[in-house]
C-alpha cells in the first residue's frame, strides 16, 4: 500500500524528511504484516517542515501546534493505551520550544516514540540557528554567527531518562527503517536523533559523510558506556558520528490504569455527598 | 471567668456568625470546618468564608462561619462569637464585633477582655502538639453554645484522622473550662451535605461523564485537583499533574482526540499558558472543559483572595476567532450544575467550555441541596455512523461533524491546528478557509440555541423593579441578601458567552435603572452588557481581594440607586 493522502508534497527535492516518510510507509507494511492494525496507529507532529508527515501519511494523526506535539501524545497514550503513538518532531520545535515536554515525557518513561527530525536549522521559518546548530552557525538571525554552543539531545534524554535513545542519518535508511521499527517495539520512552539532510538551508551532506560510523559491539544496556558515547560528539567539534542504537533498558512505563465498565455516576456522586455531612 | 454579654441571636437570615482567627499554621482552616460541621447537625444552613495569606507559616488568618435557617452564601459585617487564637484577632478585626460578640481567646497569648481560656498551658500540660489549642476552643465554643458535650464528640470522631484521643481530652478541658452563654434550637430537620464550590464543581464534572482531570496546582483551583486525585480511584477517573499549564491543556486535548472526556483547572497566571492550547482547540474542534478560578491580577497579584477580574480575558483568550461557552456559577449548586452542562456542551459542539469561578466562590464552602438542581441536559455528541468514508472536518448545517476516535476500524481521524480540509489535511486555499471558518462559527448559532433553553439567566428579588441590580458569580447571595430592602430585581447572568440575548431581554423587561455590581476595577460585566446594547446606569466596584459584606454593599447601593 502507498499510505498516502490526496495532499501535494511540499518538501524541496532531495529533503531528508522524504527519506523519514519512506521509511515510515516502510513500517506501516511491516506493522500491518505482523498483525498490528493500522488503526490503532496514530502519529503526532508539532509544526515544522517536519510536520507536513501528518498531512502526508494516512493514518490517524493529531497535527499540534510548534512544541507541544509530545504533550499532546502522552494524553492520547493515557486515554487509550492500545494505541501505539508515534511523534514526529522538529530540533528546534522539541529541544527548543518543547524541550520540558520532551525531558518530562523521558522522567516519566511513558510508552512514546519520538523521532526527531534534526536538521539543525529553522526550516520553515527561512534558516535559523536551532539549539542543535554548530557554534558560530550563521542564520537569518545571527548573521555574524552565534556566540552559543549546542546542546547534546542525547546526553539530555538519557539524564532524563529515556528507555531508549538511537542516532539515526537521512542517508542510511535500512538503518533508520530498523531503528525506527525498534523504537516503536520498544516499551517505553524511546527517542531517535535522526540526523536529517536540508538541502537548502544547512546541507551537511558531505561533512556527515566524512564522519559516521555504525556502533558495533557497543553495551548498550550500561548506562555509563551508553553516556560515554552520547559524548563522543558533542554536536559542534570535528568528531566521529555514532550511528545506531545507544541506549536501551526497560523500567516500569507511565500509565494510569482504570477498571472498564459504565459506572452510574450520578448515583455514585450522591453516595459520595452522604459523607459530606 | 465572666462573660461580656449574650449575642443578639435570632433565628432565620442574619442567623448566628463564628469567627476563628490565628497564625497560618494553627489548624484555622480545620477547625473551622469543624465548627461548620457541628452547626450542621444542628440543622443550620451554613456559609463558610476563608481568609488566609500565601503563606505556610505565620501571617494572620482567619475563617467565619455563618449558619442561618434559610440557604445563605455570604457573610455579614459582625459576627456573634470571636474565637481568638492570636492578638491580631483582636487587633484587626474591631469592626467585626458588635456590643455583645462573645470573644473566647486564649488567654496566654492574647489580652482583651471576654472569656480567657489558658489554652497554650492546657496544651502544654497535657503534653500535646500546639496546633490541638484550636481543639480546645472548640469545646469552649460547644459549651458556649450551650451544645452538649456529646454533640461535640460525635462531629470530632467522625472528622479527626490522627491523635483522636489527645484531641478530645483537650476539647474536654475547653468544655469544662467554659459557661452556657446560649441556647441553640435544631434549625432545619433535615441535615445537607456542606461542600466547597470547588467539590461542588468536580462533583458536577464527575456526574457529567468526566474520565480525566488534568492539572498543575495553583489557587484557587488547586483543591479540585486535590479532590478529584482522592476520588480517582472510586471513579474510574485520571487525574494527571504534568510539567506545566501547556502541558495540561495540551495532554487535555491529546485525552479528547482519543475520545475521553477531559477538564483543567487554573486561575489567570496558568490560563495564560494556556491559551496557544485553547486556541487549537478552537480550530481543531477539540472539547474540552477549563475551570479558570479568579483571584487578583495583574501578574502574580494576590494569589489568595478572590476578584472578578478574568472576564474580558476569558472573552478573547487565544489567536483567532473561534466560538466558547462561558458559564458562571454563583454558589455550590450552579457550580455543580453549569459544570456538568459546561462538559456536555463542550463535547456536544466540540469546542472549549470555561467555568469562570472566583476565590470565594471556589474554596467558600455552603451547605449543598443536590435535591434542588436540574437534571443535566441529555448527553448529545454527534458519533460518526460508520458510512463512507470517515472526514473529521464533515461540512454540516450545524456546524458539528461526526466524531471518531483512533482505534476505530474503517476511520482515519486527522485533526489539525492549520487550516485544513474536511479530511483533516492542511490547506490554504482561499475557499476553503472561508467555508470552514463558516462552518465552525456556525456551531455557535446552534449552542445558543440550546443555551437558551436553560437557565441561563436568573431573576430574583422584586421581580418587577424598576431598578435592576445586575451581577455574576459569588457576588449573588450578597446581593442577595444586601438588597432586601430595596425595590430591586437582581439579574444574575449564568452565561456569559454566548450571551443568551433573550432571556436576558427578558429579565430586564421593563427595567429603568440597571446597576452593575462586580469584584473588578472596570466594570467587565458592564461593558459586556453596554455591548449587548444596554445602558449601564451605575457600576458598583470592588477590588481590594476581599468580599463586600452585606452591610457594605447596601451602604454603596443606598448611594448609588436612584
Amino acid at each position: 500500500m502507498n499510505y498516502l493522502t490526496n495532499s501535494p508534497n511540499y518538501w524541496c527535492p532531495g529533503c531528508g524528511n522524504f527519506a523519514i516518510l519512506n521509511v515510515m510507509k516502510m513500517i506501516l507494511d511491516e506493522l500491518k504484516a505482523d498483525g498490528v492494525p493500522l488503526e490503532t496507529i496514530v502519529i503526532a507532529a508539532g509544526i515544522g517542515q517536519h510536520a507536513k508527515l501528518a498531512d502526508y501519511l494516512n493514518v490517524n494523526s493529531f497535527y499540534a501546534l510548534h512544541g507541544r506535539a509530545v504533550a499532546g501524545a502522552e494524553g492520547i497514550k493515557l486515554a487509550n493505551p492500545k494505541l501505539k503513538v508515534i511523534v514526529f518532531v522538529g530540533d528546534g520545535d522539541s529541544y527548543g520550544e518543547g524541550l520540558e515536554h520532551l525531558l518530562f515525557a523521558a522522567k516519566r518513561n511513558i510508552d512514546l516514540t519520538v523521532v526527531v527530525h534534526d536538521n539543525r536549522v529553522y526550516a520553515l521559518t527561512t534558516g535559523q540557528y536551532t539549539p542543535t546548530s554548530p557554534y558560530g552557525f550563521k542564520g537569518r538571525s545571527t548573521p555574524g554567527g552565534t556566540h552559543e554552543h549546542p546542546l547534546n539531545p542525547l546526553e539530555l534524554l538519557l539524564a532524563a531518562g529515556a528507555t531508549y535513545l538511537a542516532r539515526g542519518y537521512s542517508a542510511k535508511v535500512d538503518q533508520l527503517k530498523a531503528l525506527i521499527k525498534e523504537a516503536i517495539l520498544h516499551p517505553g520512552f524511546a527517542l531517535i536523533d535522526v540526523l536529517q539532510i536540508c538541502v537548502t538551508f544547512f546541507n551537511q551532506y558531505d561533512n556527515y559523510n566524512q564522519r559516521i560510523y555504525e556502533l558495533v559491539g557497543h553495551n548498550h544496556a550500561n548506562f555509563d558506556e551508553a553516556c560515554r558515547k552520547i559524548r563522543e560528539w558533542n554536536y559542534d567539534d570535528e568528531a566521529k558520528i555514532a550511528l545506531g542504537k545507544l541506549y536501551q533498558v526497560t523500567r516500569p512505563t507511565f500509565e494510569i490504569p482504570v477498571k472498564g465498565g459504565d459506572d452510574n455516576r450520578a448515583e455514585m456522586v450522591k453516595t459520595l455527598l452522604k459523607g459530606m455531612v | 471567668m465572666t462573660l461580656i454579654g449574650l449575642p443578639p441571636y435570632t433565628s432565620g437570615m442574619d442567623g448566628l456568625s463564628i469567627f476563628i482567627g490565628g497564625r497560618a499554621g494553627d489548624g484555622i482552616d480545620q477547625a473551622g470546618i469543624l465548627i461548620a460541621k457541628l452547626l450542621n447537625q444542628l440543622g443550620f444552613r451554613l456559609y463558610v468564608y476563608r481568609d488566609y495569606p500565601s503563606l505556610i507559616r505565620g501571617g494572620h488568618t482567619f475563617s467565619i462561619i455563618r449558619g442561618a435557617k434559610e440557604k445563605i452564601g455570604t457573610h455579614r459585617q459582625t459576627v456573634d462569637i470571636l474565637l481568638a487564637l492570636n492578638q491580631d484577632c483582636i487587633d484587626k478585626h474591631k469592626e467585626k464585633r458588635h456590643s455583645r460578640t462573645v470573644v473566647v481567646y486564649d488567654s496566654d497569648v492574647v489580652k482583651t477582655d471576654g472569656l480567657g481560656l489558658p489554652l497554650t498551658s492546657m496544651v502544654k500540660t497535657a503534653g500535646a502538639p500546639a496546633i490541638v489549642r484550636n481543639t480546645a476552643l472548640l469545646g469552649a465554643l460547644a459549651k458556649v453554645l450551650g451544645l452538649t458535650w456529646e454533640k461535640l464528640e460525635i462531629v470530632l470522631r467522625a472528622n479527626l484522622k490522627k491523635e483522636v484521643e489527645v484531641n478530645l481530652t483537650l476539647a474536654r478541658q475547653g468544655y469544662d473550662a467554659a459557661t452556657v452563654n446560649l441556647k441553640i434550637d435544631q434549625q432545619n430537620a433535615a441535615l445537607l451535605p456542606f461542600v466547597t464550590g470547588n467539590e461542588a464543581l468536580s462533583l458536577g464534572l464527575l456526574a457529567a461523564g468526566l474520565d480525566a482531570y488534568v492539572a498543575y496546582p495553583m489557587t484557587p483551583s488547586s483543591t479540585i485537583l486535590h479532590f478529584l486525585a482522592q476520588q480517582a480511584e472510586e471513579f474510574n477517573l485520571q487525574v494527571v499533574h504534568p510539567e506545566s499549564e501547556i502541558a495540561v491543556i495540551m495532554m487535555a486535548l491529546g485525552f479528547a482526540y482519543a475520545g475521553k472526556k477531559a477538564a483543567v483547572g487554573t486561575s489567570g497566571g496558568g490560563f495564560c499558558l494556556m491559551t496557544e492550547g485553547l486556541s487549537f482547540a478552537g480550530m481543531a474542534e477539540l472539547p474540552v472543559v477549563v475551570v479558570l478560578g479568579q483571584r487578583p491580577g495583574p501578574s502574580t497579584g494576590l494569589p489568595t483572595y478572590s476578584c472578578q477580574t478574568e472576564l474580558n480575558f476569558a472573552l478573547s483568550a487565544g489567536q483567532g476567532e473561534f466560538t466558547r461557552l462561558i458559564v458562571a456559577p454563583g454558589d455550590a449548586e450552579e457550580a455543580y450544575y453549569w459544570s456538568g452542562v459546561a462538559l456536555r456542551l463542550a463535547w456536544q459542539f466540540q469546542l472549549p467550555a470555561i467555568i469562570l469561578t472566583d476565590k470565594n466562590l471556589a474554596e467558600g464552602a455552603y451547605s449543598f441541596d443536590l435535591s434542588a438542581i436540574k437534571p443535566l441536559p441529555e448527553e448529545k455528541t454527534l458519533l460518526w455512523d460508520g458510512q463512507g468514508d470517515y472526514r473529521r472536518y464533515e461540512k454540516m448545517e450545524s456546524g458539528v461533524s461526526p466524531l471518531a476516535f483512533p482505534g476505530r476500524a474503517g476511520a482515519v481521524v486527522k485533526i489539525n491546528s492549520y487550516e485544513h480540509e474536511e479530511d483533516g489535511t492542511t490547506t490554504e486555499e482561499a475557499a476553503t478557509t472561508k467555508t470552514m471558518q463558516d462552518k465552525r462559527l456556525r456551531k455557535e448559532l446552534a449552542l445558543l440555541q440550546e443555551i437558551e433553553t436553560l437557565e441561563a439567566v436568573k431573576v430574583y428579588g422584586k421581580k418587577k423593579a424598576k431598578t435592576a441590580i445586575v451581577c455574576w458569580g459569588s457576588n449573588k447571595y450578597l446581593c442577595l441578601e444586601a438588597t432586601e430592602k430595596f425595590e430591586v430585581r437582581i439579574v444574575q447572568p449564568l452565561v456569559l458567552a454566548p450571551l443568551p440575548l433573550t432571556q436576558l431581554r427578558l429579565a430586564l423587561s421593563g427595567v429603568e435603572e440597571i446597576v452593575v455590581v462586580e469584584d473588578n476595577a472596570t466594570g467587565q460585566l458592564a461593558q459586556l452588557l453596554k455591548g449587548a446594547g444596554y445602558k449601564i446606569d451605575a457600576l458598583v466596584t470592588n477590588y481590594d481581594g476581599r468580599p463586600l459584606t452585606v452591610e457594605l454593599l447596601e451602604e454603596r447601593l443606598a448611594r448609588t440607586i436612584k
